[in-house]
């Protein structure tokens, strides 16, 4: 008698702990995402980005008449900040926030003869949009390596043709080009899990962490990846600061 | 008890086979394409199957696109345009959006169309259930036909009577979609950016030149070239227009285009007696 009496008492003291963790739990999951934020700088001097002649077509020449245009291989901004890096979560990601695809649909623009932005990173499986801008026929024709599952497709997009919505279906860094004017060279960074892309100083936030710790990847197209270790603290903002040295 | 060498070749061993997986998605294995040695085609009531198709490929076939499919066959270097490789199952020639993977049947017409312009010839000496075996065939080398459906065929209205209305609607849409940026306003392949036209793998490729009697790749039909724009040639620079043509329009560009074609057609006589010029390049949009 005693020894049911002993076992009930353990039984619901183990479902009232547990009870309490799964509460306690969801609390910390809800409430508690943090963050990561930092910068990315460029150790050096900036490289010269070459000038782009784009005579061939007087609509892109034009918008550009008094601004010229660059290649955007490197973009730095004041103080150093490196534009266009992609800042996503490599490890450390629990399965349902691997799986979560954000609702937001990031939009790609062909605008005066240049991708707009250069570098644009989404999720696995997230809508974009790719859109145009402008009084002159482009293609649009990103490269991915079919091998991966994301497959290369080529569609026109001449003055006043509606968006296109896309997504794709693996993670890869994926070229995109337009084949009628050949210097409109950007990027589509697929990742999975929450991702972040510096501004013109170079700075970033990834939001949406939850508490763990956490291996940070940094993507320039020019310069490659880094790695940082993270560890963010329930609502709390964890810092991971890179940079780069100049070629 | 183990010694540290066995512990340490155990260890290795097992991260080996870990790492099999990853690289399997960079290089296929003859086995990863043997899997699927079981693979058929279906064009109308015939069934291909690529078991059948064995001894032919390595005759007929093998020479340019080589024991892997992966279009390095031992001609590879003297070839231009190279070798299709089958492995990422990107066609030229397909009846489905762009992005998508051919019917078996756009494959069957390739085999025995052949493609101009190229080393590919006519394969019209094959019988249909050898071509429908070599589809089988040429299918089972990519990974992409275990996971994927072929895109659904685009739909084709059926033709209108050319008018000369129409043969100058079409020249209206050939210079709103600007297909003379590559293929030029005379449609000579002089377009301001025929030029820098690279494929796929960053190699020079040349726009298709209308005015000088050669045959479009993907067949010489009206059909055919109203299908060769709305899905556009996967692997090479011209996209598809299937957002931004209308299918009644589309008839009306294929007309203007037979006009621009140094074959002589009924639509040439027209175009000659309407005394259309060729677009104006410097247009603004919309006209």
């Amino acid at each position: 008698m005693r020894k049911t009496y002993n076992l009930a008492a353990l039984l619901s003291a183990v479902v009232l702990v547990c009870c309490g963790a799964l509460i306690l739990g969801q609390k910390v999951s809800a409430a508690g995402e943090g963050k990561i934020t930092g910068s990315v700088k460029l150790d050096g001097a900036a490289p010269h980005m070459k000038g782009i002649d784009m005579s061939k077509d007087p609509f892109c020449s034009k918008a550009h008449a008094s601004d010229p245009a660059h290649l955007e291989t490197v973009v730095v901004g004041a103080d150093g900040g490196l534009e266009n890096v992609v800042l996503y979560i490599s490890e450390g990601l629990g399965a349902s926030d691997l799986a979560a695809v954000p609702t937001a649909v990031p939009v790609f623009d062909q605008r005066n003869c240049v991708y707009t932005p250069h570098v644009l990173a989404m999720d696995v499986n997230q809508k974009f949009q790719v859109k145009t801008s402008d009084a002159t026929a482009h293609n649009i024709h990103p490269l991915p390596n079919a091998m991966t599952g994301n497959i290369p497709w080529n569609q026109s997009q001449p003055p006043g043709a509606p968006p296109i919505e896309k997504s794709w279906k693996s993670a890869e860094v994926i070229p995109v080009q337009c084949n009628i004017h050949p210097w409109m060279h950007g990027w589509f960074v697929v990742v999975k899990g929450p991702y972040a892309t510096t501004d013109e100083k170079g700075g970033y936030t990834i939001n949406n962490v939850p508490p763990g710790s956490y291996t940070v990847t940094a993507w320039q197209e020019d310069y490659g990846t880094q790695t940082q270790k993270v560890t963010v603290a329930g609502g709390q903002s964890a810092t991971a600061n890179f940079s780069y040295k100049a070629k | 008890m183990r010694t540290r060498l066995q512990k340490w070749s155990l260890a290795m061993g097992a991260a080996a086979v870990m790492a099999l997986p990853l690289t399997s998605w960079a290089q296929l294995t003859t086995g990863d394409i043997e899997s699927r040695i079981g693979m058929e085609s279906h064009i109308g009531n015939l069934t291909g199957h690529a078991k059948a198709a064995a001894a032919d490929y390595r005759r007929y076939c093998v020479g340019c696109h080589g024991v892997m499919g992966d279009g390095n066959g031992e001609n590879f270097p003297w070839l231009d345009p190279k070798p299709r490789n089958f492995q990422l199952g990107i066609y030229k020639c397909r009846s489905t959006p762009s992005g998508t993977l051919p019917t078996d049947e756009d494959l069957f017409d390739t085999i025995a169309r052949g493609l101009d312009r190229s080393n590919m010839p006519q394969w019209s000496t094959f019988t249909k259930q050898q071509r429908a075996d070599l589809v089988a065939w040429v299918k089972h080398f990519s990974p992409r036909y275990a996971t994927e459906k072929p895109g659904a065929p685009i739909q084709i209205p059926p033709e209108p009577e050319v008018t000369a209305e129409r043969i100058k609607a079409g020249r209206e849409v050939f210079g709103r979609v600007q297909c003379w940026k590559c293929h030029g306003v005379t449609g000579m392949a002089d377009g301001p950016s025929a030029s820098t036209l690279t494929d796929d793998q960053s190699r020079p490729i040349l726009a298709f030149n209308f005015t000088e009697g050669a045959r479009p790749k993907c067949g010489e039909t009206d059909r055919d070239i109203y299908r060769i724009f709305m899905t556009g040639l996967d692997g090479t620079p011209m996209p598809s227009f299937a957002d931004n043509i209308k299918p009644d329009e589309a008839w009306d560009l294929v007309f203007y285009l037979r006009a621009l074609m140094s074959q002589h057609s009924k639509e040439k006589d027209m175009a000659k007696q309407l005394g259309l010029k060729p677009v104006d390049p410097n247009a603004p949009p919309g006209q």
